[in-house]
């Protein structure tokens, strides 16, 4: 039913992405899917990576990391944006097709008032996404 | 060349560039929260601190109005009047330190790595460097200041006890009306061009090369790291930081408060809109407003796209103005004039054994303060947009191409308007407050209503852009150079600097005195300047031996 999985990661706070990660590992093996593990984040030094190559370095140790550990095929991909805080949609938007996904799993906050002048990142993936989200919160 | 797109999957390797190697980590010393709904991301102790002694600072000048604008304008006069050879000095520096990075092989150094493509087509580019270096200022004393050296050149010199107590530069040119408008501009062009462009390259060379090749986080305190060590990531590197969002904060606030009253005379001029503080108070929070929608938008739907129009509309006025008036005369004058920049080039930079002295305080000494106290912010916002240029291409288009354009602006602008006084005596330009100069010299041409408009917005957009792209960096320096903070930060800063731009406009006096204190930071950030050469010098060093 699905082939390859998109999961948006931000390797900043890989504590907080453990139940998307682990839900979209089992769909994964149970659809015998690859996961395309994306990260986002400016080509300025930041808190993950001092460049653009070691940030995809960085996602690609991920992936592989990964993979090996829920055992199923899994692929890194790190895109750059001008400014993450407010590209993060558009740039993920473009990644599910650019990556052929056909599902993306991401997580996401409870709703709270700020939703309503800033929607979450999954509510918007979801709204304009034309293929399958599975928002986990 | 094309914009690279926001999703280009896995980089190329960027290639070769030498990565500092240091145990800080980006956002180590950061404060992650939520209060209420609302997410923060935030440097302890630069956020705090900073917005602590902004609070303090307007508190102080609102309480005690009369006692702090005594004390702002005297330590304005001792800057300005006390280190004007240093000033100079510097700025000289600066100017040749550019020049020489140009023609070295160390020109060809990239930012961001050997193999590193640029961010931004060169329009893109060019539209954000220049709105947030200089706009505004255009607008105002781009008919002005021409005017004003033409008529001190032209009146000639007058000493009193052995002092100069005219404002002519140099050595004036009494009766002279060629001479004068020659000297007039030459002194224009010396203030707009590359000297002030030197300021912001160096402060932007900097943070892009110790943001890009060296790996640290993109605040001003980074440039020190070849000097100060790993002490950049305590106190030392703290207060570099908050002197910076400091002078960029009261800097923005101060000429958005100035801007209100401005664009309020344009429209009373215009519409007949009343001349009042509920006016000013209201063109503030709708420049805010615009402003926050922008930074909301981001770097590239936001900023970007706001510059871009207002560069497109600056053209259209200047091309109008340019065709409008006389135009074979305007061409003439701009190589003119030019020329005569070149001429008294040396003189006008000379920072020793100058007679001019109300000159070389009033206009050059200030000048260089200003630039010099909003180098941080525009710096850091130019090195945020210049990734993927080589040093050479980068000071080209920093340093050159800007400084040629004032030229041209400054040409067309001025031009106009002094031509209309000499050929036509045509005075209303002339004896008009410097707010409307710009509208009573597109009065005498044709279509007036329609260019004024378009002034108008020009003068609101150029704000908005300054206010947007401020918000941006003084969030990224508040946020320990992290560039993702989350949206309501950089939302905090736009209406705060907002908010103190207004209650500054409603107290007597106050917008007055922090800018004299905010052009009194010119000083430390000279020094600051001068050591980012040094460290500018090393940095690329490093680079070329791994090339």
């Amino acid at each position: 039913m699905f082939n390859r999985i998109m999961v948006p990661v931000d390797l900043a706070h890989v504590d907080k992405l453990e139940r998307a990660m682990r839900c979209a590992s089992d769909l994964a093996q149970h659809y015998d899917a690859t996961l395309v593990y994306v990260g986002v984040a400016a080509a300025t030094p930041g808190s993950v990576a001092h460049t653009p190559q070691e940030f995809a370095q960085k996602m690609a140790d991920f992936a592989a990391e990964q993979g090996q550990a829920r055992g199923v095929a899994a692929e890194g991909l790190a895109l750059t944006s001008h400014d993450p805080t407010t590209d993060l949609d558009p740039t993920l938007l473009n990644a599910i097709e650019d990556t052929g996904a056909d599902l993306v799993v991401m997580t996401s906050h409870v709703p709270n008032l700020t939703d309503y002048i800033w929607p979450s990142n999954g509510g918007t993936v979801a709204k304009r996404a034309s293929v399958s989200v599975m928002v986990v919160r | 060349m094309t914009d690279t797109s926001a999703s280009q999957g896995i980089p190329e390797p960027e290639g070769s560039s030498q990565i500092i190697e240091t145990d800080y980590e980006i956002g180590q010393d950061n404060f992650e929260t939520q209060i209420g709904p609302f997410g923060l991301d935030i440097h302890n102790p630069v956020f705090v601190v900073s917005g602590a002694c902004i609070i303090a600072f307007v508190f102080y000048t609102l309480a005690l109005p009369e006692q702090a604008g005594a004390a702002f304008s005297w330590m304005f006069s001792a800057v300005t009047q006390g280190f004007d050879w240093f000033f100079l000095s510097a700025a000289n520096i600066f100017v040749l330190f550019c020049l020489l990075l140009i023609v070295l092989p160390v020109g060809s150094v990239r930012l961001g790595g050997a193999e590193a493509t640029p961010d931004y087509t060169y329009v893109g580019w060019f539209a954000m460097l220049f709105a947030a270096g200089m706009g505004i200022g255009l607008m105002f004393y781009g008919v002005s200041e021409p005017m004003s050296h033409f008529a001190s050149s032209i009146g000639g010199t007058a000493a009193e006890g052995g002092a100069r107590t005219d404002w002519a530069p140099l050595g004036a040119a009494a009766g002279d009306e060629q001479a004068a408008v020659r000297l007039a501009f030459a002194a224009t062009i010396f203030h707009w061009g590359l000297h002030p462009w030197a300021i912001y390259a160096v402060v932007a060379l900097a943070l892009a090369l110790f943001s890009y090749n060296k790996g640290l986080p993109l605040t001003i305190r980074s440039a020190f790291y070849p000097i100060l060590g790993d002490r950049v990531w305590g106190w030392p590197g703290h207060i570099i930081d908050i002197l910076a969002v400091f002078a960029t904060l009261f800097g923005l606030a101060t000429s958005l408060g100035f801007g209100a009253t401005q664009a309020n005379a344009g429209l009373n001029e215009l519409f007949g809109v009343p001349v009042s503080s509920t006016t000013e108070v209201v063109l503030t929070s709708a420049i805010t407003a615009v402003a926050l929608i922008s930074v909301m938008r981001g770097l590239d739907g936001g900023v970007k796209v706001l510059s871009e129009i207002n560069m497109g509309l600056a053209a259209l006025l200047l091309l109008f103005v340019l065709f409008a008036g006389p135009t074979l005369a305007i061409l003439t004058g701009f190589v003119d004039y030019l020329a005569a920049y070149l001429t008294y080039l040396p003189a006008l930079s000379n920072p020793i054994g100058r007679e001019d002295t109300n000159f070389m305080q009033g206009w050059t000494s200030f000048y260089w303060a200003w630039w010099i106290s909003w180098s941080p912010f525009v710096g850091m916002f130019i090195a945020r947009v210049s990734r993927g240029r080589t040093v050479r291409e980068f000071l080209i288009c920093v340093l050159l191409i800007p400084s040629l354009v004032c030229v041209l602006w400054m040409s067309v602008f001025g031009g106009v308007a002094i031509q209309q006084v000499v050929q036509d005596g045509y005075t209303a330009a002339q004896e008009a407050p410097l707010e409307l100069k710009l509208f009573k010299m597109l009065d005498a041409l044709p279509l007036a209503s329609i260019t004024s408009f378009i002034g108008i917005i020009l003068v609101i957009v150029f704000f908005v852009t300054s206010s947007d792209s401020g918000s941006l960096v003084i969030d990224t320096i508040t946020a320990g150079g992290k560039v993702d903070a989350p949206v309501p930060q950089r939302v905090f800063w736009c209406i705060f600097e907002g908010a103190v731009a207004i209650v500054l406009l409603l107290s007597a006096g106050g917008l007055q005195s922090l800018q004299s204190m905010v052009i009194s930071t010119g000083l430390p950030f000279t020094i600051v300047l001068l050591v980012m050469c040094v460290a500018i010098w090393k940095g690329l060093q490093a680079e070329r031996r791994i090339l």
